[in-house]
């Protein structure tokens, strides 16, 4: 193992992860749910509807604003949102998708709020996914 | 119920710009965290530690006995058990992850930063949502 240290954010990391748990906990004590976005998306898919799809929207509206909001005051820059090429990327798109609806859960819900909880579940999950997703990165450097 | 909305909202606003900071809208970054083998990036550990602390710090002070502001109470898993969803879920969610270095968040939070690039990958994961959805009820 081999740290790459020119690319190490540890300050800038634990800050933003920091934001992160602090929006989780704020939906928490507000609206009194899981900051769960593969949940809260799926909560919009069709045929849902009633008043639980209006905190969802406002929630998902909040996430696209924030990163604009940096933008914006000339905080944040990115170079490119998707880095994969074609094929590889439509197959991961369809992966995360059927994976977190079939898991129950995404790097917020399991990730963040389910290890704030000590939920044995999300230990599980994200032990399981951070294992698959080092074996893709794996398979795709360092064997092609 | 205008309040209710207002929180969610904000709630949004500060995860998405936890993300942007945290460097997880940059797809090589989070994939560096997955490459191990390779030359490899821990910022990715520092972000859970950071998001669990403060989070895990709230859930029991606040959260465990207490009620939410908005809400009659509060909404928690109550699955406990480790079942083959939970797994083959995690597994495939995995696979995509580190395939292309985006999890469902910073999906969203690319929206407004570049719609045309992200929109392939958000319109296939909103299938692959759905599927999964139905997929999940019947296994």
């Amino acid at each position: 193992m081999t740290i790459n240290w020119a690319e190490f954010t540890p300050l800038m990391s634990f800050s933003g992860g920091a934001l992160i748990g602090a929006a989780a906990l704020f939906l928490m004590l507000t609206k009194g749910r899981i900051m769960g976005v593969s949940g809260i998306l799926a909560g919009l898919l069709p045929p849902n509807s009633s008043f639980e799809l209006f905190w969802r929207l406002a929630f998902i509206f909040g996430i696209i604003a924030g990163p604009l909001l940096l933008t914006g005051f000339g905080l944040y820059t990115i170079e490119a949102v998707t880095v994969a090429k074609d094929g590889v990327l439509y197959l991961a798109a369809l992966l995360v998708g059927l994976g977190t609806a079939i898991g129950s859960g995404c790097t917020s819900g399991h990730g963040i709020c389910g290890l704030s909880r000590l939920s044995l579940r999300s230990m599980m999950a994200v032990a399981t996914f951070v294992s698959a997703g080092v074996l893709a990165v794996f398979v795709m450097r360092h064997l092609f | 119920m205008v309040l209710a909305l207002l929180s969610a909202a904000i709630s949004g606003i500060i995860f998405g710009i936890g993300l942007a900071l945290a460097g997880m809208l940059n797809p090589a970054k989070v994939a560096g965290f997955l490459d191990i083998f390779g030359l490899w990036d821990p910022s990715l550990m520092l972000v859970m530690a950071g998001g669990i602390a403060v989070n895990a710090a709230g859930y029991f002070l606040f959260v465990r006995g207490g009620k939410p502001i908005f809400a009659s109470s509060f909404s928690l898993p109550e699955a406990r058990q480790i079942d083959k969803k939970l797994v083959i879920g995690s597994v495939l969610f995995g696979i995509g992850w580190g395939l292309a270095g985006l999890c469902p968040g910073p999906v969203i939070a690319s929206i407004g930063l570049d719609p045309a690039g992200i929109f392939p990958f958000l319109a296939v994961m909103l299938v692959g949502l759905k599927l999964g959805v139905i997929i999940r009820t019947r296994i």
